[in-house]
This record gives structure tokens, sequence and C-alpha cells, in this order.
């Protein structure tokens, strides 16, 4: 089946009920996108599907159809120009050992793109979904606002 | 492409800005073949040390011996580097040692990155990497430029002369090479006072790739043409395969085998969606021995029971029982720690690919000597046939300092006869479930009385838990007269075994016993800060236990006993201070304080809390104080303690495994249940200014926030919770 990824459509050989996940990590070889739970309970695995976060976890492939499907790797421009949710995170320094944070900074893109400014309340009620066991959301808290200020101040789409 | 010969790399850098080489001509050589082939491969990388590497581009790369979880390793070690050798620190690159013994820790005398002491046992060994680098260079570039050595400087990869000329370390290795430069044997370190890069707030190293997804976690290795592993593993610990049918599994599309291992039946498919699938359909029979016999609520009433008869003597000081004896108004409590699981983010895995005369494993590993050790044995290899590629890990809390290598072992015996390499992943169930290395379950029964003052007068405990490290390698290091030192974490007032520190605090008599029950049912195992994340909250509970006895304030009563020890008298006297402990709380509000010592810091908390009249709680403030001596990466401590506090909050809240007839309850995130966004306050993280040798910081935030939970929970209630988690209690933290 065809799927398309980051702006390209791939072809795919796999059964129907893999998780877009699976896919994505073991056929596309996108492995920026984690495995945590495999029940949706942690968010390590979130992509954007139509712009939307989802956890491809959770994701049967058949039912993606013609979606597009965005990943971490496809957030920085192909100059390699980080994104300013992905600036902040290195300004706020808030990877430690960074496996989650692929699922949190997509979560963070989603969440500028419908409240530009949130509050510390709406980014943990945004964020709650998403499992650290690092000690890092104070600091992702602090990088969103600071990507909000940036991208806020630039005038600019996140 | 980079292989300058010797009139190559003379004429590039003629061509360089200025055409800066005047005056400088080789030595003679001779023509011996040998010679001639070493300025060949002269501007190829050039190991300055066992640590460092420059490299043709000028990029430097820095072998790596200790891992990286999240702890910080990576920056913390190449900070000290470039604090010799100034490095421009966008050109570092980073490789992890291989597994070779002048990588060993020096302290553990293993390839082991555990114990908080990464950055206190590598600040010399890197820092003289450096140094010396730079002294080599620097001789370099004297010849090149043909002036004194001390008219040189060195900045940003450069090493410039006083009249402008300059060259990058890359250039300057053919240099080395030409005059046959060695480091000097021995080099003076930098003083403190002179100090860019140490103490310098600094941010992670491998940062960007953590926010790019291109991290190499190991769970992310591709080799070609490997195949996935998925374990159906023993539904009770220990428990082995008796017979098997794969039959099931191999109808699905992309499953190449089935076949037994000692860890269980492994499904090898071309994804691991598809082996995950065939593993769960593979029909078992297993031999499960007595395994059904555990429970942890007959572990709980054992160790109970064990409690009250005497145990092994760890410390006796002056005359606990008899003091205890003589005074009626003696209280006595029993706490009782559950197991815990680590959880890390990524599950274990581990790549294998066995050859007829090697084997190529790549994993994230704390204990890579070890892994190699064990997997050459099961591979019947030499030790020297086995390559550890060591990667990035997604967290580890101890788990990943597997002494029996668990994670490591299954993959090779998956590997073993298969003509393509093997990655085995677990499933988050397989990890809180199956894995069966927990922190052990402990019961702590403490008697304690005060003096005429009401300040701590006797005190005895006695400790009752499986030990860690008995039977394992590190039995002799570990066991002290039969007893596991780590059983004992910061109880006791002397020094124990190896651990050169005790509590800070002094109480005249003081008697500290210990029991090591058998060791059944699970494996017991080193979870962040070990001993203490039991031992804690049995001492710092008790503790405020006894400080409402005498009607003293905790913290003054911490101040009182630590009279005898500067640092943590000194470092609570600030966490007063800025905690704002004196300032009076409002209604259902509460506080509570804590402080331990391990790996030679110290460091206390307060927790502010509000409790409903349901029990809902919400951890409305933590302020938290280390003593960490020379503090190398203020940014990166400040991190560690966040990531302490917050997995020793998550445990003393509603961490809890439940065994029972040897099965595990707990599977997933939905009921062995993680800390979330808004339960997790800011951490006010102060470091006390010091000069002092650096010491650990990666554990140490996991072992005061408990015992200071619970602490703020009886302020605002008046309620004692010994029976951890406090989500059994009818305490919820609100989420």
């Amino acid at each position: 089946m065809k799927i398309n990824v980051n702006d390209r459509v791939h072809e795919v050989t796999a059964s129907g009920d893999t998780p877009l996940l699976w896919v994505l990590r073991d056929h596309l070889h996108l492995t920026g996108t984690k495995y945590g739970c495999g029940s949706g309970l942690c968010g390590a695995c979130t992509v954007h599907v139509n712009g939307v976060p989802v956890r491809s976890c959770l994701l049967p492939i058949d039912q993606v159809n013609d979606q597009q499907v965005t990943t971490i790797e496809h957030l920085a421009d192909a100059d390699g120009s980080l994104s300013p949710v992905q600036m902040a995170w290195l300004e706020a320094d808030v990877a430690q050992c960074g496996y989650c944070q692929s699922g949190q900074i997509m979560a963070a893109e989603a969440l500028l793109k419908t409240n530009p400014d949130p509050s510390d309340e709406e980014i943990d009620t945004a964020m709650q979904g998403h499992v650290c066991r690092c000690g890092t959301y104070e600091r992702i808290r602090e990088a969103i606002h600071i990507a909000a200020k940036q991208t806020n101040s630039s005038g600019g789409a996140v | 492409m980079n292989t300058l010969t010797r009139r190559h790399f003379i004429r590039s850098s003629s061509m360089g800005a200025g055409a800066l080489l005047v005056g400088f001509q080789l030595p003679a050589l001779g023509d011996s073949p040998k010679s001639l082939e070493r300025l060949e491969g002269a501007a190829e990388s050039l190991m300055t040390d066992a640590f460092l590497r420059i490299n043709p581009d000028n990029t430097t790369t820095i072998l790596m011996n200790h891992a990286e979880f999240g702890n910080g390793a990576y920056t913390s070690l190449a900070m000290m580097i470039a604090e010799e050798l100034p490095l421009d620190w966008d050109t570092i690159r980073i490789e992890a040692a291989p597994t070779e013994k002048q990588y060993y820790s020096p302290l553990f005398g293993e390839y082991l990155t555990a114990g908080s002491v990464s950055t206190a046992s590598s600040l010399i060994p890197m820092r003289t990497a450096g140094a010396k680098t730079r002294a080599l260079l620097i001789a370099a570039a004297a010849k090149a430029f043909d002036v004194e050595e001390s008219t040189l400087t060195a900045s940003q990869s450069r090493v410039a002369a006083a009249d402008g000329r300059s060259l990058t370390f890359a250039e300057l290795v053919p240099v080395i090479h030409a005059f046959k430069l060695e480091p000097p044997a021995t080099v003076s370190l930098k003083p403190a006072s002179a100090f860019d890069v140490l103490g310098k707030p600094t941010r992670r190293i491998e940062g960007r790739d953590k926010v790019t997804g291109a991290a190499q976690f190991g769970i992310d290795v591709k080799r070609p043409n490997m195949l996935y592993g998925s374990i159906q593993r023993p539904p009770i610990f220990k428990g082995r395969v008796k017979t098997f049918d794969g039959s099931r599994a191999l109808e699905i599309k992309g499953v190449v085998k089935v076949k037994a291992i000692d860890a269980g039946v492994v499904a090898l498919a071309e994804d691991y969606w598809t082996a995950q699938k065939a593993a769960r359909l593979i029909d078992v029979t297993w031999d499960t021995g007595d395994g059904d016999r555990w429970s942890t609520e007959g572990f709980f009433s054992e160790y109970r029971a064990l409690s009250n008869e005497p145990g092994m003597l760890a410390e006796d000081i002056g005359d606990a029982e008899r003091t205890l004896a003589q005074h009626p108004d003696a209280i006595e409590a029993v706490y009782e720690l559950p197991y815990l699981a680590h959880a890390t983010m990524e599950p274990m895995n581990c790549t294998a690919e066995v050859h007829q005369d090697r084997c190529d494993i790549w994993v994230g590993t704390q204990y890579q000597s070890n892994d190699r050790t064990l997997a050459a044995k099961t591979l019947g290899m030499d030790e020297s046939q086995v390559t550890i590629h060591r990667t990035l890990m997604g967290g580890t809390f101890g788990r990943r300092a597997s002494k029996t290598a668990d994670f490591v072992v299954e993959a090779v015996q998956a590997a073993m006869g298969e003509t393509r390499p093997v990655q085995i992943i677990w499933s988050r169930e397989e990890d809180i479930q199956q894995g069966g290395h927990y922190r052990p379950l402990f019961v702590h029964r403490l008697k304690g009385c005060v003096d005429e003052e009401g300040f701590p007068l006797a005190w005895h405990q006695r400790a009752v838990g499986q030990s860690i490290m008995q039977n394992t390698k590190h039995d002799p290091a570990y066991m002290v007269r039969g007893m596991d030192i780590y059983s004992l974490d910061g109880c006791l007032q002397a020094p124990f075994g190896v651990f050169p520190y005790g509590t800070s605090y002094q109480i005249p008599h003081h008697r500290i016993e210990s029991h090591n029950p058998p060791k059944v049912g699970v494996y017991p195992h080193e979870w962040r800060a070990v001993g203490h994340t039991h031992t804690g909250i049995a001492y710092e509970c008790f503790l405020d236990e006894l400080a409402h006895l005498g009607d003293k304030d905790p913290l003054d009563l911490r101040l009182h006993l630590t009279k005898g020890h500067e640092r943590m008298h000194a470092l609570l006297t600030t966490l007063r201070q800025v905690s704002g402990w004196d300032e009076p709380m409002g209604p259902q509000r509460g506080r509570g304080v804590a402080s331990r010592i391990y790996s030679v810091s110290p460091i206390a908390n307060t927790v502010e809390v509000t409790v409903s009249d349901d029990g809902q709680y919400t951890v409305d403030r933590i302020v938290c104080v280390i003593d960490c001596g020379f503090a190398v990466n203020p940014l990166g401590i400040e991190s560690q303690i966040h990531g302490g506090i917050m997995l020793g909050l998550n445990a003393a809240a509603m961490g809890v495994i439940d065994i029972e007839e040897g099965r595990v309850l707990q599977s997933n995130f939905h009921d062995y249940v993680p800390l979330r966004f808004h339960q997790m306050p800011k951490v006010e993280v102060h470091i006390m200014p010091s000069d002092a040798p650096s010491t650990g910081v990666g554990e140490q935030a996991s072992t005061a926030i408990g015992p200071a939970l619970a602490n703020a929970i009886f302020d605002a209630t008046g309620q004692r919770v010994r029976q951890f988690p406090l989500s059994r209690q009818g305490f919820t933290l609100k989420g």
C-alpha cells in the first residue's frame, strides 16, 4: 500500500493491522518516532496526521490512506535549520535521555498551532498524555513559552 | 579523501590564508619506508590520547568511557576536555569508547557507569587527556612557527602565534608526526580560578540530535537484513520452557522462525509488529517450579515477622536497647516499601549479529564489560571476539546495569544459528510485568526515644529485605559480615564497607540490624539511589516521628543532629532560608523536610502540599539544596535534581509492583502510573557554592523527596503514612 510521509509517497508492504509506528520505524527507518507503551498511554509515538497529533502506535496502517503523515524528522528545513519549537527545546536544554522528546515536540508543535500563547495550565492540559520519566516537564513548559514568544514576535507561524 | 601527504600538507597549508608557513621546515626523515609510511598517513586522524582523536576536518572526537542516558555524562566529560584543550565546542564529535581496559572506570575497575560517580572519577583523567594534547599541539606549533612555546595561544581548535599566524589542530597533526612529538609524561592542570568551561552552565552536547529524531538509541539500530524478535516470557519469573508449539505463530506472514531460548520462546520476523503478534500466538507449556508461591503480601508478612527477630548487627553505638527499655515513652513503627519497576521510556532491547568467529552487539548499556563477558560465555567465544557498540539510552535508572546481562544474553541466544542479525525489543508489558528486576521490597522496624530536651536519644532499626549484591560478582565488595551494605544505605552513623560515609546525624545510642532473607521470586536490582529509596523513607519519616514526640520542629531537629557535620549543617541552614521554612502555612497545607547523603553529596529538600478532606492532594512547591562540591555543570546538575525528584516523588506517591501467585499485576502505564505534567511542580534547585572536590548528582535527589512528601502529608493532616505508596493509604496526588 501507499502512504504519504513527510511529503513523500512510500510504497509499503506490511499487514494492514500494522500500527503506523512500526511502519515508520521498521519499514521506512524513520526511527525518530518512538515506541513507549503500544497502548496510547505515553505519547512517545506522536506524529501529525493531516496536522493533528496522533498516537501512531494505535493507528493501523490500513486506516492512514492518503492522509499526510509528518514525523519529527520533517520539522527541520531541508537545510537543517530547526523549527522554532526545536530551537526553543535547545535553548531551554530540555532533553535528558531524550527518548520521549520527539513525541513531546510533536505535541508542542500542534499545541502552538491552535493556541499560540498557552498558559502553564493550558500546557499541562495539552501535554498531560505525554510521559517523561527524566523530569523534563518544567523545561518543556519553559521551551513552549520560548517558542510561543519567538513565533509571536516574529509574526510567523510555527 | 582526507589523507594529506607531506607535500600536499605543505601546499595546502601554504595556500591557506596568508601563506603563514614561512620558515617551517620538516626535519630530515631518512628514507626508511617506515618513516615515509608514517608521513603518508600523517594527516589522517590522530589519537593523541586514549580519549581524544583529532580529525582531518579539524573536528575532535572524544571517546566517552561513561554512558549517556540522560545523566549528562557526555556533556560533563566534554567540558573537562575542553577546559584544558580549547576546542571549538561545535566541532566536538562523540564516540562510545570500546570495551578495553584503559576505558574501565578507575573507581570500579569495570566498564560501568553507575553510582553517580562519572563526573567525580573523570575529572582528572579527562582533564589530563586534554592538557597533554594541548601541550603536544603547542609543541608542534612551536616547531611549525619556530617560536617559543610560551608565545603561543590555543583557542577554538587552533594554535596562534603572537604575530597572527595560526594553524588548526588538524594542520598540526602532520607536524607532530614529522617531528615525532609525543605528549608530555606529566602536565599541570589549570587552577580553578582560570576555568573557562568548568562551572559554566552548559547545554547538552548531544541536544540537537535529541530534537531532530536523529539520536540513536539501541532500539533505533538498523542492520542490513535484520530480523526483529519478540519473546514470550514465562508468566512467573525464572520459569522455563517445557514444550512449545509455534505453528500458529509461523502461519503469520513475515514470521521467519520460532525457537526456545533461556528467556522464553522467541518469534523472529521481518518487522517488530509481526514478531510481537507471533510471540503471543506461541503455545508454551512452562515449568514454573515453585514460582507461584511468591506474593508481595507473603513477603510483607514474612519480613514483618522477621523484623521482630534480632538481625545481623551492622552498628551498635552506645546502648540503644537498654536506653529504649528505660524509656517507657519510646515509640515503635514499621515502614513498608513495595517493589518498584524502573519503567524506562525506552524498553530494553539489544541487537546481535553473530558470525563464525565474532559477534557484534548494539545495545544501550551501563555495564558493557559485563555484557561482553557474558555474551562471550554464551557464544563460547573469547571476549576479544565480541564487540559492544554502545548507543544512547532512553533512560535506565539502574536497569541497564544488569549483572546477568539479561537483555544482551537473550539477544545473542536469539541470533545464534541465524545468518541474519536479530534485534530483540521488549514490550512495555514485558518491561513492567516480566522483567523481574525490581527495587526490592523492604520492611523497616524502628524504635526510638528522646532525651529530656526532646532530642533523639536512642535509635534501633532493623531493615528486612532481599540483598541486591549477595551471590553476584559484587558479593565480595558489597557484602559485609553477611550484610548487603545497600540494604542499609544511609542508616549507619559510621562508614560501612566500601561506603566512605554514613548518615550526617549523630544520635547517642544507635543500633542498626539487618536481615537479608533468601533471594527468591524476583531479581532484586539497583534503582536510582538504590538503598536510599527505602532507607530514606524509613529513616527520615521516623526521625519526623521523633521530632513530633520531642515537640521539635523537624528542621530544627536536623540542624541539631548535624552539628558535627559541617556541610550538611550549612546546607540545612541554607534550605531553611531559601524554602521559607519559618513562614506559616495555611489551613490544609503542610510542609515536610528530609536530608540524605548519597555518593558523598549531601542533599535536602522541602515539600509543600495542600491536602483536601478526601485525601486528594497537590504538591505545590519543592525546594532542593545540594552540595556536590565544585559544580561542574550547573545546568546539568539542575536537570539531574529535576529527574531524581520526579522519580522519587512518583514512587512515594503511587509507585508499586504487586505480585500474586508469582505474577505481577501491573503491566503498563495505566496501572504502573507515571507522574504527569500537572502533578509535577516547579522544583527550585540551589547548589551550594563550593571549591571542594566534585561529587555525585545523578541519584541524590531520589533519596529525600519521598520522606519529605510523607512528612508534609503528616504536617497537613496529622496522619502518618508508613506503608507506601501514599496512594494505597488514601492520599491521591491530584491528576
